[in-house]
């Protein structure tokens, strides 16, 4: 430990991240310059990737530790501040950066679960876990387990759950890195991922939580930074105001509400245009409605009689002399020849695709009305909606229990200097998440006045330029079509892919590409930050509690670091093996890991703490009720596996949690309540945990 | 370890002032998220319900979890039980 005190030091960390945010902001003012010289952008998508990964790299060496301490907790003197900029990187991941904004676009007030999941649950870490955790002070949260609930089990199933959870979750981020950089350099998908996984192991190998914690200080200012600029500039352009936060609900929101009600109102030119759009929708779906059943009655001969049909039709316009038939209509006779399915396998899918078009036929949803439902009776309506608003609660539920048991944030409050520090430390953290995440709903807002403003009505001859950008670089995140061949865009004729919208700000906004290259940065960081946070919680399930305090408690602390090193690597590399597998959906994969820390950690933390009478048994029965039921649900009800059981309560898999949680209480409070009180060491070890400073004290730190 | 009296009181006033966060906490989550389509009739800053779920909640939040830090902060000195300047 060196000599200087906490206060110097958190006066020349101040100095440090000013001198580098002054730096950074140089850095991008020379990109720019670049930009203007001429400098080509795939170039300048190159120096954002490879200059900020440099940074992170130099941080994470002159980090470099040999000392357990600094190792696992940082040497336990990371001030409130920075700690709070270190649990905003480590918790906004990807999905957050680039995610977030566009399904608030696509889903309006449903899609807020996710913001009040995401910031809600930090109410519960500060008021049930963080001081308490910080008291208790060791390196792990199966740490705790295994001190407060005695014997080797309590902490093997914490292994097992902070294992389980933190590496579904992981694998999603390296998704994320994977896909950033492969959309700004050009690499293939799987070079991205293992160029991304140098990134991760730049920041962590060397100095474990002490490195992982400055480069998320410095991964944070970027990405707020990349965030910020383009919603702000976004906000001058379109209402004079510079605080989208503001802007958008006093005077976006209202333009948007009329909008929606203009095309939704058939009586309207924009509705009628909008309704003749809609209208061919219905019909292709109703046609394909109908094929599929005609396929399923009659089988092949049905498709042999289809194809007949298309080609006879062919062959009459061909022959049509008096008056001869348009040539594009021949055309386009014998290329629905030539694109006929050809097996009924490849005809149900395509029918099933074009009944699925029925989607697009609908009304516009209000962005603001809360479950909008669909059905053919009032009593139909009524029933979606009860189901889709116990939807929305049960999985803000599982999102906020969620955050209040993932080991990688629980983890960074054993890394403040004390109690208060810690409590301070909740507050700086949800505080820099927030400014994040009440700018999401902001730039959702301002993005769909855009489209609902300038793109539609715009003229496919000269559609604004960021659109024909985007149709060409990805057709899932930009889809525009002339469906009724009027030669002006509707909104029905528009596809827009969640990701677009951060990922497009900086040119709606007319902003230089050196911005997105910015915000690509800033995605990064997301990404980066939060899969070092995890990887690092993994590799120290592993090191610390399943070799250190299971196997070997004599191993020398060179031994221990080494041990935790290597598995960090072979944990990495698994990570990225999976991931370049492209497995499932990244949005299911973060709530099924937040659905099992919620059911298998929160509520053996919050007794171990408030009730002294929880036992081993308890936490054991506790801990497996609800990791199990979890897993169960999940296992019975998400598509992936198979099973397609009816759901409970119609719970959707994603909220797994919603059983899960319940369960571990009541296991707890079952496995307690039938086997003998904890005995005096263990009461004593909880009032030291909730007294931040008692007089002889026992001393829970550790090494 | 014996706990005084004043121990077991600042023990019961932290899970007063948590109680009660945590009730507040419940409120404009559940509560307000269960009646959004009633709140969206009424309009400020937009219509409520939604203005509530995108934002206000959210300050709501951070301010719950500040004013829990500094009110503990001073009950720790208050009951003698706070830690000692760290250098």
């Amino acid at each position: 430990m060196s000599a200087i005190t906490q206060s110097q030091f958190a006066a020349n960390l101040k100095r440090y991240y000013s001198f580098y945010t002054g730096g950074f902001v140089a850095f991008v003012i020379v990109v720019g310059i670049l930009e203007q010289l001429g400098v080509p952008s795939k170039i300048l998508g190159y120096i954002f990737l490879f200059a900020t990964i440099m940074l992170y790299a130099g941080i994470g060496f002159m980090s470099k530790t040999a000392d357990v301490g600094e190792y696992y907790v940082a040497g336990r003197r990371v001030p409130a501040l920075f700690n709070g900029m270190a649990t905003g990187a480590d918790w906004m991941s990807a999905a957050s950066f680039i995610g977030m904004a566009g399904t608030l676009y696509l889903s309006g007030y449903d899609g807020l679960a996710f913001v009040l999941g995401w910031t809600g649950g930090y109410c519960l870490v500060a008021i049930l876990l963080a001081p308490y955790l910080r008291k208790f002070g060791q390196f792990t949260i199966p740490d705790f387990l295994g001190a407060r609930f005695g014997g080797h089990l309590p902490r093997f199933i914490g292994v097992i759950a902070a294992i389980t959870c933190s590496f579904t979750y992981v694998i999603a981020q390296i998704y994320g890195v994977g896909i950033i950089t492969s959309r700004f350099t050009g690499l293939e998908f799987q070079v991205g991922v293992f160029v991304g996984l140098t990134g991760i192991l730049v920041c962590s190998f060397l100095g474990g939580m002490k490195a992982v914690t400055w480069t998320q200080v410095a991964q944070y200012i970027i990405l707020i930074v990349a965030y910020m600029i383009p919603v702000v500039w976004l906000s001058v352009k379109h209402t004079g105001i510079p605080i989208p936060q503001i802007s958008a609900y006093t005077s976006a929101l209202p333009k948007i509400t009329a909008l929606e009600n203009e095309f939704n109102d058939k009586a309207s030119p924009k509705g009628a245009k909008e309704e003749s759009v809609r209208a061919i929708f219905r019909e292709r779906a109703a046609a394909g409605t109908a094929k599929l059943a005609g396929l399923e009655k009659d089988g092949p001969a049905f498709l042999t009689a289809e194809k007949q049909k298309l080609v006879d039709k062919a062959a009459a316009l061909r022959a049509a002399t008096d008056p001869a038939a348009d040539p594009k209509a021949i055309d386009a006779a014998e290329k629905a020849v030539k694109a006929f399915p050809a097996d009924a396998a490849a005809a149900k899918k395509a029918w099933t695709a074009e009944k699925g078009l029925g989607a697009r036929g609908g009304a516009l949803k209000h962005h603001a009305e809360a479950f909008a439902s669909a059905g053919k009776t009032p009593e139909e309506i009524d029933k979606n909606r009860g189901k889709a608003k116990k939807n929305f609660l049960a999985l803000i539920m599982c999102l906020m229990v969620g955050t209040a048991a993932l080991p990688h944030i629980l983890m960074r409050y054993y890394t403040t200097p004390s109690v208060h520090e810690a409590r301070v430390s909740v507050f700086w953290g949800l505080f820099f998440i927030f400014l994040l995440y009440f700018t999401a709903p902001a730039l959702a807002i301002l993005a769909k006045y855009e489209v609902y403003s300038n793109l539609v009505g715009s003229s496919f001859a000269s559609l604004p330029a960021w659109v024909s950008n985007w149709s060409v670089v990805d057709k899932t995140l930009m889809n525009i079509a002339d469906i009724n061949g009027d030669g002006i865009v509707q909104l029905a004729e528009v596809v827009i892919g969640g990701d677009l919208i951060v990922l497009a700000t900086p040119e709606i906004a007319g902003l230089p590409y050196v911005i997105s290259g910015l915000v690509a940065a800033g995605g990064l960081a997301a990404a980066l930050s939060t899969a070092d946070g995890l990887l690092l919680t993994i590799a120290n399930a592993m090191s610390h509690d399943l070799y250190y305090k299971m196997i070997d408690p004599n191993a020398s602390t060179v031994r221990r670091l080494a041990v935790s090193k290597g598995l960090l690597l072979v944990v990495a590399v698994i990570a990225a093996y999976v991931t370049s597998l492209k497995p499932g959906d990244i949005l299911f994969l973060v709530g099924a890991a937040f659905s099992l820390a919620a059911s298998g950690f929160f509520p053996a933390l919050v007794c171990g703490v408030f009730w002294k009478r929880a036992n081993w048994l308890g936490a054991v029965i506790g801990m497996a009720a609800g990791l199990g039921i979890c897993a169960y649900y999940m296992y019975i009800t998400y598509p992936f596996f198979g099973v397609n059981a009816p759901l409970w309560w119609d719970i959707n898999p994603i909220s797994a949690g919603t059983f899960g949680i319940p369960a571990g209480f009541i296991g707890i409070i079952i496995g307690s309540l039938i086997s003998p009180a904890p005995n005096k060491d263990i009461q004593d070890l909880v009032d030291h945990v909730r007294y931040p400073n008692l007089e002889s004290d026992i001393d829970t730190r550790g090494v | 370890m014996q706990l005084t009296e004043k121990h077991k009181q600042y023990w019961n006033i932290n899970l007063k002032i948590s109680s009660v966060l945590l009730v507040l906490w419940f409120v404009v989550t559940f509560v307000m998220g269960w009646f959004a389509r009633e709140l969206n009739e009424i309009n400020i800053i937009g219509p409520l319900g939604f203005y509530m779920s995108a934002q206000g909640s959210l300050i709501i939040y951070v301010a719950i979890i500040w004013y829990y830090a500094h009110y503990m902060n001073n009950l720790d000195k208050e009951y003698g039980v706070h830690e000692g300047e760290l250098d």
